[in-house]
């Protein structure tokens, strides 16, 4: 099969989101946390383990009509560091940026500690993470220190969605 | 030298400097003249003491420093009695008793706890101990008497045994330890190994800790023992408490038989330190507990910049 005629197998988008290089294998997590499923009206276009120039492989995501939010960008971080976002208006593509795992995440999970104080009822805290490790993910909780890696946080978040 | 500790709080070990920890420690000698007759540097000071969990030592340390410093306390020493019972929240009644003081000392169940409050409140917050998490002025009191009965810290083998896990005062003592030049041993029993969120932050700070269970050899390479009870009220399920109740215990054939290492304690002990040891010149956690009242009024001599620094 030709370069082109691989290409032909992704339809272009008129308005909506595509997002590139997401870490192969990892399309249907951030499917799940993005909270989409079969009964979406927008289409989808989902493709796993693509040829890539920048990685060997790659997963890509494209979405009618769906606009990222910060925390939904954020989420997409957590499980794919090096996924880029691509902003699609008029089949163009108006605005392509990495996305960006944030210092701090706020309120986007919970910890997993039942006895941390972001768990009891009705405190007026939220929970709040920094990012203890990039590559292979663990994050710590800023307030009782424990420590969630990329599993606990993707379950809790496709959970969530 | 300006005091950076005014009008902050004290709620974990993880942000605090050798040079801060030291300046504590330095001006916790300084209190000593008063330990017994007290000053007034304090009057007319009010600390709140919130205790959520029971608590002999700490409670009582932290009132008995307030009024040696010349100040009073208002608290309560359990929740029974407060308006937690009625359904308040922590940040309520933090918010509430934080109108009537200057500073204040809480322990809570809650990991965070402490964090949370110090937000929440423009007032000294201490950490008195938030779950399993931290214990920052027991650490004090801790590197303390070590300083004090040893001549320093530097080129001391400390060997931390009993409960590594759910201790928060073996947690915060290890975190304050990569501060220091120490040898760090860690003796405890398979399921209460310290965790490994904690085992990662020593390494990144360049303390690589011997684990083992092995209590003679540990007894014998120390120069002091670190012993901790193993803690029923922490262990999600009983049934796990009871396969290590009775792990250790360090009596005084052990000691003898090892160089009698210096042995602390946070107190209180159960069954892992025989009394047998009691009379002995090495075994010094009474004196250690004692230390929480010169080391709790130089902390809050500081965090409210008392006159006479």
């Amino acid at each position: 099969m030709t370069p082109d005629k691989q290409k032909m197998k992704i339809t272009r988008i008129e308005n909506g989101t595509v997002i590139d290089h997401i870490n192969p294998g990892s399309a249907l997590k951030v499917f799940g946390i993005l909270g989409l499923d079969e009964d979406e009206e927008s289409s989808i276009t989902i493709a796993i383990r693509v040829n890539s120039g920048k990685m060997s492989e790659k997963d890509l995501l494209k979405i009618e009509d769906k606009f990222l939010t910060p925390k939904e960008s954020a989420m997409i971080a957590l499980i794919s560091p090096r996924a880029t976002i691509n902003i699609i208006r008029s089949f163009e593509v108006d605005e392509k940026h990495p996305v960006e795992l944030p210092e701090k995440l706020t309120g986007i999970f919970d910890c997993d500690n039942p006895n941390c104080i972001t768990n009891q009822d009705r405190e007026p805290v939220e929970p709040q993470f920094e990012v203890a490790e990039k590559e292979e993910l663990s994050v710590r909780c800023l307030y009782c220190d424990n420590l969630m890696d990329e599993g606990q946080v993707t379950h809790q978040l496709i959970q969530e969605s | 030298m300006p005091n950076t500790f005014e009008g902050t709080d004290f709620i974990t070990i993880r942000d605090k400097t050798r040079e801060e920890l030291e300046i504590v420690m330095d001006k916790a000698r300084q209190m000593e003249q008063y330990r017994n007759v007290g000053t007034d540097s304090a009057r007319g000071h009010l600390m709140g003491t919130l205790f959520f969990e029971p608590s002999t030592r700490t409670r009582i340390s932290f009132q008995a420093a307030m009024k040696r410093l010349g100040g009073d306390t208002v608290g309560f020493p359990s929740p029974e009695g407060s308006s937690v019972q009625k359904g308040e929240t922590l940040a309520d009644t933090l918010r509430t008793v934080s109108q009537y003081v200057d500073i204040l000392v809480l322990r809570h169940p809650s990991e965070g706890s402490a964090k949370l409050a110090a937000e929440l409140l423009d007032i000294p917050v201490m950490n008195g101990g938030d779950g399993s998490a931290n214990h920052p002025t027991q650490t004090l009191l801790d590197l303390y008497t070590i300083r004090k009965e040893l001549g320093k810290i530097d080129g001391k083998t400390i060997t931390l045994a009993g409960d590594l896990r759910y201790s928060r005062t073996t947690r915060s003592l290890a975190r304050a330890l990569t501060r220091f030049d120490v040898e760090l041993i860690l003796n405890s029993p398979e399921q209460l190994k310290m965790k490994e969120d904690l085992l990662v932050e020593l390494e990144e700070k360049g303390l690589s800790p011997k684990e083992t269970n092995d209590l003679e050899s540990s007894t014998a390479e120390a120069d002091l023992i670190y012993a901790t009870r193993i803690q029923k009220e922490r262990f999600p399920d009983i049934s796990e408490y009871k396969k290590v109740a009775h792990a250790y215990e360090i009596d005084k054939d052990l000691l003898e038989k090892n160089g009698e290492p210096l042995l602390l304690h946070p107190l209180p002990r159960v069954n892992e330190i025989n009394t047998d040891v009691d009379d002995m010149d090495n075994t010094v956690f009474f004196n250690q507990a004692g230390n929480g009242v010169p080391v709790r009024m130089a902390l809050i001599s500081l965090l409210l910049d008392l006159p006479g620094r």
